[in-house]
């Protein structure tokens, strides 16, 4: 194993232990102020039991977060330093605007929300948490900005052998930005709907406290039907995007392998790399995939085998997580549409409860799939178009990156457990353990 | 002044903010194992940090983003020569920020002495790994026209790096000890007061050695030999210094706190200005040294950063005094309760 790979595989690790609290924090935060307002503004109990009892969830889960987040910023010096040099003008300008314009006002009021219950008034506490909730999602916009840049990058020109900036804004408004902002937010706060529909139902099931979760249930499952649509219809737009702007990712993840016109969609495929075609193609959908791309039927898509074979990214791996993705996505449409209509009598409907109860891991794996699709899709290039992945790694030592590469295995790996174990306890804990 | 001499003092400014800032969170981490006799008094120093601890710390990330974004080439440099130490640092911050919300989870002891553990090694290894990098880069990083780094971990452990993590730990040690005093009441409050008295004397040591060594093993002097009003600062600063122990004597916390805290600052540029205009010298040949001026962003990027950091630092302090005034009084008075 070389530098280039160790740093690869703990800059995945890295990422997608910290994106396993990120959109809990994004979607939960919104959650709880919802509640919060509605307690500050009715000063109906049951509604800061509420706050006070997801937020013991949302705490634990949002101290993961952060901690997790810190090495990523420094990853990209430590691991990448070629490519930092490459695009600190523009990439680091990104980040760092993240960081004073955002990350600082969650996380100073943070600590104002956990202490302040008796400094500040319910509807001032109520307002912190909106600010909370506010900034985690600006938070989330710049760093997709500065991700999109990757995926494509518009605003640059190319000046003392590095990228430079030329317009800011063309790079904050690309509408690859707009939409990888809206689906990744969509699906984030669909993750959080599930989490907290997920406990509800257990307590559902449970018949315990069943005003408290049956009150709980009805503002997620509204809250995570509108962002399943959202995730979805707004992904189907990415489509045309990648045929104009990432054509191998688009080839990759469909498994599409020669160029042509009125190009289907399979259902059925076993893609087979090493001989670049797809060993069994079954049931396929005429002209889909023309149409997805270009929005006409006989459009011409072009296939794997017209670029350079230096220049496509892996395939298997692309075309599983596209289709996990989307296949989950529907999924979430659909359980959400009969928890809308089952809403107030969930109590009758065990199986559905139970159903719910089971499906809390199924968003955490559509959110994984769609940023293995992103970052693995844009392969070999770590921007696209503009520099390889392999050019950006780091002149360091192997041993030190396989050190800290073991380092975090353990580290985060103990930390997931002890995570996972805190929050699954505090969950079927239940409200009464909470002094309101 | 222009775009680069502005943005390298902010440069420095912000890591001064995050040593005041995360710096007294350090200390008390580090002062855990010794102060607390109890768990109500190990509580006490907790939530000390507590409703504050997180905000200090994007100091960090922010310091972090602006080197990658006002210096690209020091942050890549920097970073990546000084590996196994920052990730290390990394490390032990996670295993700080973790202990906090983990450690009152399980009413267990064990339990509760793993976190303790976590806190300690989380709050005195970045405090060393900070000062001795700050003090290596002061000496010089043997790093080729490349940026390629010719050394092992073990490099930076010198006599003179060392010296500067001795010297980073105490500053914050003292900075921590007010801190803790000023939170705290009964035993804690007198353990914490006389061990900031002690310390003092520690810190009085080990900034006199430091100030000798420099001279020895750098050429941070020479700046202030050419321009000796410059030698101002190292005055105000060791006034400052001197200040800790006379409001510490008339029992004025908040002022000895603010003198350690203006003791911090002034110990940071001492550094910065000595540098200038180097960011990361290199002790192989001055020509591979990444200055102020060869390691920048464009003129464009400074100059919109500029605006940004004009006119969100600035709102960003505006709300941290006003978190940091709300918790001003000590742990568990009126309102402030012992989450953790």
């Amino acid at each position: 194993m070389d530098v280039l790979f160790l740093s690869r595989l703990q800059f995945a690790a890295a990422t997608m232990f910290h994106f396993l609290f990120v959109p809990l924090t994004l979607g939960l935060s919104i959650l709880m102020a919802v509640m919060e307002t509605k307690y500050a503004s009715t000063g109906d109990e049951t509604y800061l039991k509420m706050t006070k009892f997801w937020g013991k969830l949302f705490l634990i889960n949002f101290a993961l977060g952060v901690v997790t987040g810190i090495t990523l910023e420094f990853q990209f010096g430590t691991n990448w330093s070629r490519y930092s040099e490459f695009v600190g003008d523009i990439f680091g300008s990104l980040l760092a605007i993240e960081a004073t314009a955002a990350f600082f006002l969650e996380s100073t009021l943070i600590g104002v929300w956990i202490f302040g219950w008796k400094k500040l008034s319910a509807k001032a506490h109520a307002f912190v948490m909106w600010l909370i909730a506010i900034a985690s999602t600006l938070s989330a916009v710049w760093i997709l900005i500065a991700n999109s840049w990757m995926q494509h990058p518009v605003g640059y020109v190319m000046r003392n052998g590095r990228a430079e900036l030329e317009s800011l804004s063309e790079i904050i408004f690309q509408r690859w930005a707009i939409l990888e902002f809206v689906h990744t937010a969509s699906g984030a706060y669909v993750l959080s709907a599930f989490f907290v529909m997920g406990i509800s139902a257990y307590h559902l099931l449970k018949k315990q406290n069943v005003e408290f979760f049956a009150r709980s249930f009805k503002i997620a499952v509204v809250f995570g039907f509108i962002f399943s649509v959202i995730v979805a219809g707004e992904g189907h737009m990415h489509g045309a995007d990648l045929a104009e702007k990432q054509p191998t990712k688009l080839a990759a993840m469909e498994s599409h392998w020669e160029t042509e016109s009125s190009a289907p969609i399979y259902m059925f495929v076993i893609p087979d790399e090493k001989n670049e075609k797809n060993l069994v193609e079954f049931l396929p959908i005429p002209g889909m995939l023309s149409m997805l791309a270009n929005h006409d039927m006989n459009s011409e898509v072009k296939g794997l085998k017209d670029f350079p074979a230096d220049e496509r990214p892996p395939v298997l791996i692309n075309f599983i997580s596209f289709r996990l993705m989307v296949g989950l996505g529907t999924l979430f449409i659909l359980v959400t549409a009969v928890g809308l209509l089952l809403r107030n009598r969930l109590t009758d409907y065990p199986l559905y409860l139970k159903i719910m109860l089971f499906s809390i891991p199924l968003p955490y794996i559509a959110n994984q799939a769609g940023w293995i699709l992103a970052e693995v899709g844009r392969q070999p290039w770590i921007v696209y178009g503009l520099m390889k992945t392999s050019d950006a790694v780091s002149p360091v030592q192997t041993p030190q990156v396989f050190t800290s590469f073991v380092a975090f295995l353990v580290v985060y790996g103990l930390l997931g457990a002890i995570g996972f174990y805190l929050i699954v306890k505090n969950a079927k804990k239940g409200p009464d353990a909470i002094n309101a | 002044m222009d775009l680069q001499n502005i943005w390298f003092f902010l440069w420095g400014l912000l890591w001064a903010v995050y040593f005041i800032s995360d710096g007294f969170d350090f200390g008390v981490g580090t002062l855990l194992p010794f102060l607390a006799k109890n768990d109500e008094e190990k509580r006490v120093m907790y939530n000390s940090m507590g409703p504050l601890w997180d905000g200090n710390e994007v100091w960090l990330i922010t310091a972090g983003g602006v080197t990658f974004a006002a210096f690209p080439q020091v942050y890549a440099v920097m970073f990546s020569s000084l590996y196994s130490a920052l990730m290390l640092i990394l490390f032990a911050l996670i295993l700080r920020g973790v202990s906090f919300e983990f450690r009152h989870q399980i009413e267990s002891p064990g339990w509760k002495k793993i976190w303790d553990s976590c806190m300690f090694i989380g709050s005195v290894l970045p405090a060393i790994l900070f000062g001795a990098a700050f003090a290596n880069i002061f000496r010089g990083i043997p790093i080729d026209g490349e940026g390629i780094y010719h050394g092992t971990l073990l490099t930076l452990l010198n006599p003179y790096g060392l010296l500067g993590g001795v010297l980073f730990l105490c500053f914050f040690l003292v900075h921590g000890s007010i801190w803790l005093a000023i939170k705290s009441e009964g035993d804690l409050h007198e353990r914490a007061k006389a061990a900031a008295s002690k310390l003092w004397i520690v810190l009085l040591a080990a900034a006199v050695v430091f100030l000798i060594a420099s001279y020895f093993a750098t050429n941070l002097y020479a700046n202030y030999l050419a321009s000796p009003a410059l030698f101002l600062v190292i005055i105000v600063t060791v006034l400052a210094l001197l200040g800790i122990r006379f409001y510490l004597s008339k029992g004025a916390l908040w002022k000895a706190w603010f003198s350690s805290a203006v003791t911090i600052i002034g110990a940071t540029f001492y550094g910065v200005i000595g540098l200038f205009p180097n960011m990361f010298p290199s002790s192989m040949d001055a020509a591979f040294s990444l200055t102020a001026y060869n390691a920048s962003s464009s003129q464009l990027t400074l100059k919109i950063m500029l605006v940004v950091a004009l006119i969100f630092v600035p709102i960003v302090l505006i709300y941290q005094i006003w978190a940091y005034n709300l918790f001003k009084d000590k742990v568990g008075s009126e309102g402030y309760d012992k989450v953790y």
